[in-house]
């Protein structure tokens, strides 16, 4: 059987090049169905461009990717009904209320019974006192609340999340990261994570992509990283894979 | 509903939701709907008070009555047309929304379908009271050309819709580097369709260049019908051939454009 019949999410041997530079310099990895898998790395590591190139916004140079069976970009409307996706880089339109913006989306995605979608999520993130106030005047976390609540309107079965929670309190991203695995079980969702926040990754992640210039430095489970780079937390990891370290140590070895 | 292949499938449940999307905005500000009606108003005064002034000195001009307000009301509904059809594109640029409507399972061809019905709407609610102020004004009734108002509104908005197609493809391979040309392009047109001067008037080698365009077979048709009281079929028909190829040309631009947008990862971009 075809390894990607088997997983939510292929990306084989990707390359993303702009003007000769690689963004993006031949990944390989498979999301299993229901996993939570964190994609780490510094600014211009490759992330959002990996996860633009899953969702087909972006088209690959070299290598393929494919979603639930389907391949990106070139099949997406197969698939993108089934998928979903949360960026604080992506808004939505100010002007509007938030349940015309989320009954509009609702409406794109083909949601069956709009209302009580918007009513259940409402319920689940806790919008309801602001259902009817314009995007605009909304503070970072509520907004941030409503792109979930997007993000989860067609219940995806793969939801890609580009740092979902910056520029949240440390008390908003907890609430926010509670929802989301909450989401995951209930809905046996693959989510991808990328993130600069170590904590959230530690806490939600069963699985840890690190991405330095475009390639993968390492891939493995939170705890056996720690183990493998003799640190007490995943933000040490991070600091050692960005500065080279792990790479001299061996070297020396 | 029809489903042929899933890259043409067409919802109207899709581009339902858009239009839903792009009327809540407009009623949601005031401000935008006067913008709709000031402008087309302040130009069909000023106009039709100039007809007034030279239909008393000329004795053409008086017995052309109308043709300056029909010139104008004609200009608005192409120049409207284009930028009702752009103001809303730029709506998802400006909101910073495109990944998420790029990202969702609505098609190009129902999104351009979306935008092409809120050129009307937008149209409609400009032009419908500057057309009932110039009767109240001059007596010019541009409903009262009937089939031909028709003829004339459907050959100028689907100029109107290319050239606004083509923009947005601009926009969305260029980014808001290419707004300014959302409110400008369309004067290019303003010379060399003839919209207040017969075509006979430029120099020959221009010619060739304004036959080439379909509004400027709608501007001599106007003109023949107000000054000689004859309709043109035959201009309208001509003007419908070069405005299906030039609607062609405009989708086909669109779709290539957007592929390189996709290459070019200007899709996640929605600054300069």
């Amino acid at each position: 059987m075809d390894a990607s019949n088997t997983s939510a999410v292929t990306v084989d041997r990707l390359v993303k090049l702009y003007k000769g530079v690689a963004a993006v310099d031949g990944i390989s990895f498979r999301l299993a169905p229901g996993s939570i898998t964190g994609l780490l790395g510094g600014n211009g590591a490759g992330k959002t461009t990996t996860i633009a190139m899953i969702m087909g916004l972006v088209t690959p140079t070299a290598g393929s990717v494919t979603v639930l069976s389907v391949k990106m970009p070139k099949e997406r409307y197969r698939v993108l009904h089934r998928m979903n996706f949360e960026s604080p880089y992506v808004d939505m339109p100010t002007r509007l209320t938030v349940r015309q913006n989320l009954s509009v989306f609702a409406q794109l995605y083909a949601v069956a019974d709009i209302e009580a979608r918007i009513a259940e999520l409402a319920a689940d993130l806790d919008l309801a006192e602001f259902l009817d106030r314009p995007n605009g005047k909304l503070s970072a976390g509520q907004k941030t609340r409503v792109s979930l609540a997007k993000a989860m309107l067609n219940k995806p079965e793969v939801l890609l999340l580009d740092e979902p929670t910056a520029s949240l309190d440390p008390d908003t991203a907890d609430w926010v990261r509670s929802r989301l695995e909450r989401y995951r079980r209930a809905n046996r969702a693959t989510v991808l994570l990328a993130s600069h926040n170590m904590n959230e990754v530690e806490r939600l992640c069963e699985r840890v992509i690190i991405m330095k210039r475009g390639r993968i430095e390492d891939d493995d489970t939170p705890e056996r990283l720690l183990a493998h780079y003799g640190r007490e937390t995943l933000e040490e990891v991070f600091l050692d894979v960005a500065r080279g370290r792990d790479r001299q140590r061996e070297a020396a070895q | 509903m029809t489903s042929i292949d899933s890259g043409f499938e067409f919802s109207l449940n899709r581009v339902a939701a858009m239009v839903r999307r792009y009327w809540y905005l407009l009623r949601s500000s005031w401000p935008r709907i006067l913008d709709l009606i000031y402008w087309p108003t302040v130009q069909m005064l000023m106009w039709g008070f100039l007809q007034m002034y030279v239909a008393q000195n000329a004795g053409f001009f008086a017995r052309a009555g109308g043709v300056f307000i029909g010139s104008v009301l004609l200009w608005d509904i192409l120049f409207r047309g284009q930028l009702g059809f752009s103001i809303s594109f730029l709506e998802e640029m400006w909101s910073r929304n495109l990944a998420n409507i790029m990202m969702s399972p609505l098609r190009p061809v129902e999104f351009i379908s979306a935008l092409m019905i809120m050129s009307v709407v937008r149209l409609a609610i400009g032009m419908v009271p500057v057309t009932l102020l110039a009767v109240a004004f001059f007596g010019f009734n541009l409903w009262s050309l009937g089939f031909a108002l028709a003829a004339f509104f459907a050959n100028l908005m689907m100029t109107g819709w290319s050239v606004g197609i083509f923009v947005s493809g601009l926009l969305l391979r260029n980014g808001m580097g290419a707004e300014s040309l959302a409110w400008t392009i369309m004067f290019l047109f303003l010379p060399l369709t003839c919209v207040y001067y017969p075509v006979t008037v430029l120099p020959g080698w221009l010619q060739y260049v304004a036959w080439s365009l379909p509004p400027t077979y709608v501007f001599e048709g106007m003109r023949a019908l107000l000054i000689e009281h004859v309709f043109r079929a035959d201009l309208m028909i001509q003007a419908l051939a070069f405005n299906v190829v030039l609607f062609a040309a405009a989708s086909f631009a669109f779709l290539k454009l957007l592929q390189s947008a996709r290459v070019h990862g200007t899709l996640l971009q929605a600054g300069e």
